[in-house]
């Protein structure tokens, strides 16, 4: 006999996957429903979007210029074995911009917020502090959810964005290092074949991932039931589940997207 | 029903034929209870016996399975929205755990409120504040953190937050339990004291006999998802069901 002996749950999985998404889209509705109820909480959504956007530079930073660093060390010799090496910036830009560095800020921010927000509201579950809320009128979908999705809607384009320029910064470290690369030609050859609409959607659509990432990790937290070891749980499964979600949204966006604006050879 | 409402009253809390399963675990069973306007009510029975789940119905943090729910003459269990949020605020809830905002400290807890509820300016809220934790008995605490305070300073301080918007019904989780006897009986008699100086209605959930032997009030037992018997505490004792035997010690 264990001492706390697992619950079993004798449904199949399937039907508790369907249960799960079932719930987590009614939890989805839920939030945005709350974005038209007042009070709209706009001092909480400063703070989260603090919590969220400016606590996060440094590790974004460091992030994109490791990206950027080892992108260019990489690419170099390949490049130079086809001749190519005028081509480091533009293809470093390309790379950076449409999808390492969206994806990666993506995910460093998955890994930090989604155990940042499972633990905290998970643990504001358990100890009651929800229910608190509840039963003092003050809605804690409003309070609590929407405040931190949107603030991970705003925040992540934002953070992404500051990611790819490091990015950039680094590979152009690089270069002045190997090849002594004037910025000028650095700068006017990375964006030569970049389109502003890549920009944009490739910058956007992050967006959509801190929407996941928000929405799922506060899901995760808010229907936490039992105690510590379960919000320890709930950390976990928020950054496992919004980081697959983040990869398979991308897919997702990245083909809509070629539909909708061809792929930069077009 | 009650002695102290000759002028038959309407009770100010009112579960009737309440029932409410988890999945195959019926927790409460078709149970009714009433408490009079400015009465004390205890509700003891084992761990896992379902008070905590009985007094959620209260305000709705749960909502029953078939069965009525009153609180005055507002049915709250057909509630919802702002009709429910009203009759929430006329309602003190004390949390098994507190459940102070941990992210505030304890004057900011109660401020909060009193924020988002009243009409006082940021002078009057912080009167309001001093007010409340000196009648806990806990003053000089509003600037310290829930993280840094003792189970019964804790206790106290959710009691302050509880009362900040001056319910008429106060619902007690617990509110001695992991105590030391002095704490037991600072925290009990302020619940006297709620009903001596404010007239405020009392439910409270208790294992702990000298809590309910302060306070006094109907005692009302809960076991297999039913009320089992109900009275004053020694007449409850008294009763034959063999499992009071045992909660009793004899
Ligand atoms: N939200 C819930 N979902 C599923 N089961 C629940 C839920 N809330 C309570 N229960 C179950 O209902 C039963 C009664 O719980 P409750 O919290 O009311 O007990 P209690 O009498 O307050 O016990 P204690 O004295 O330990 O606090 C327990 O078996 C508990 O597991
Ligand atoms: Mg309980």
């Amino acid at each position: 006999m264990t001492l706390s002996a697992p619950r079993i749950d004798k449904r199949n999985p399937a039907r508790r996957f369907l249960e799960k998404t079932g719930e987590l889209a009614a939890f989805a509705g839920e939030f945005v429903r709350s974005l038209g109820r007042r009070p709209f909480e706009f001092r909480e959504l400063l703070r989260q979007m603090d919590e969220v956007g400016l606590k996060s530079f440094a590790l974004t930073g460091v992030t994109g210029l490791a990206i950027g660093v080892v992108l260019a060390m990489q690419s170099r010799g390949t490049l130079v074995r086809f001749g190519a090496e005028s081509m480091l910036p533009s293809m470093l830009a390309l790379s950076v911009i449409k999808e390492i560095g969206p994806v990666i800020t993506s995910l460093v921010l998955a890994g930090r917020l989604g155990a940042g927000i499972g633990a905290e509201i998970g643990s504001m579950r358990v100890t009651e502090q929800i229910d608190a809320l509840e039963v003092a009128a003050l809605r804690p979908m409003q309070y609590l959810v929407a405040t931190r999705v949107v603030a991970c809607f705003v925040m992540f384009p934002i953070l992404t964005a500051w990611t790819d320029a490091i990015a950039l910064f680094g590979g152009y470290l690089e270069s002045v290092i190997s090849s002594g690369t004037d910025y000028r030609l650095f700068l006017s050859s990375a964006f030569e074949s970049l389109r502003l609409s890549d920009l944009l959607v490739d910058t956007l659509k992050t967006s959509v991932f801190g929407l996941v990432v928000g929405l799922v990790s506060c899901y995760l937290g808010f229907t936490v039931r039992g105690g510590t070891r379960e919000v320890g749980r709930a950390a976990m499964e928020a950054v496992v589940l919004s980081s697959l979600l983040v990869l398979l949204t991308d897919v997702i966006v990245v083909r809509l997207s070629l539909i909708l604006f061809g792929d930069i050879s077009g | 029903m009650s002695p102290s409402s000759p002028a038959r009253e309407i009770p100010a809390v009112r579960l009737v034929e309440v029932s409410k399963a988890f999945g195959d675990l019926v927790v409460l069973d078709r149970v009714s209870l009433a408490v009079a306007k400015g009465e004390t009510a205890l509700v003891m029975g084992g761990s896992g016996s379902g008070k905590s789940v009985l007094i959620k119905h209260v305000v709705q943090l749960l909502r029953p399975d078939s069965g009525e729910v009153w609180v005055f003459d507002r049915r709250v269990d057909t509630l919802r929205g702002a009709e429910l949020d009203a009759v929430r605020l006329s309602v003190g809830y004390l949390f098994q755990g507190g459940a102070l905002f941990d992210s505030m400290t304890v004057g900011e807890n109660i401020d909060f409120l009193l924020e988002r509820h009243t009409r006082l300016d940021a002078a009057g809220r912080r009167a309001r504040v001093e007010e409340l934790l000196e009648w806990v008995r806990l003053p000089q605490l509003a600037l310290r953190y829930p993280a840094e305070l003792s189970g019964g300073q804790k206790k106290r301080a959710a009691l302050a937050r509880a009362l900040a918007l001056e319910p008429a019904i106060m619902l007690f989780d617990e509110p001695t339990t992991g105590l030391d006897p002095v704490s037991v009986r600072a925290v009990s008699e302020l619940i006297v004291r709620l009903r001596e100086e404010r007239g405020i209605t009392s439910l409270v959930i208790t294992h702990d006999l000298l809590c309910a032997e302060i306070t006094g009030g109907t005692v009302h037992f809960l076991h297999d998802a039913a009320i089992v018997a109900s009275g004053d505490l020694d007449a409850v004792r008294r009763a034959a069901h063999p499992v009071l035997g045992n909660f009793f010690g004899g």
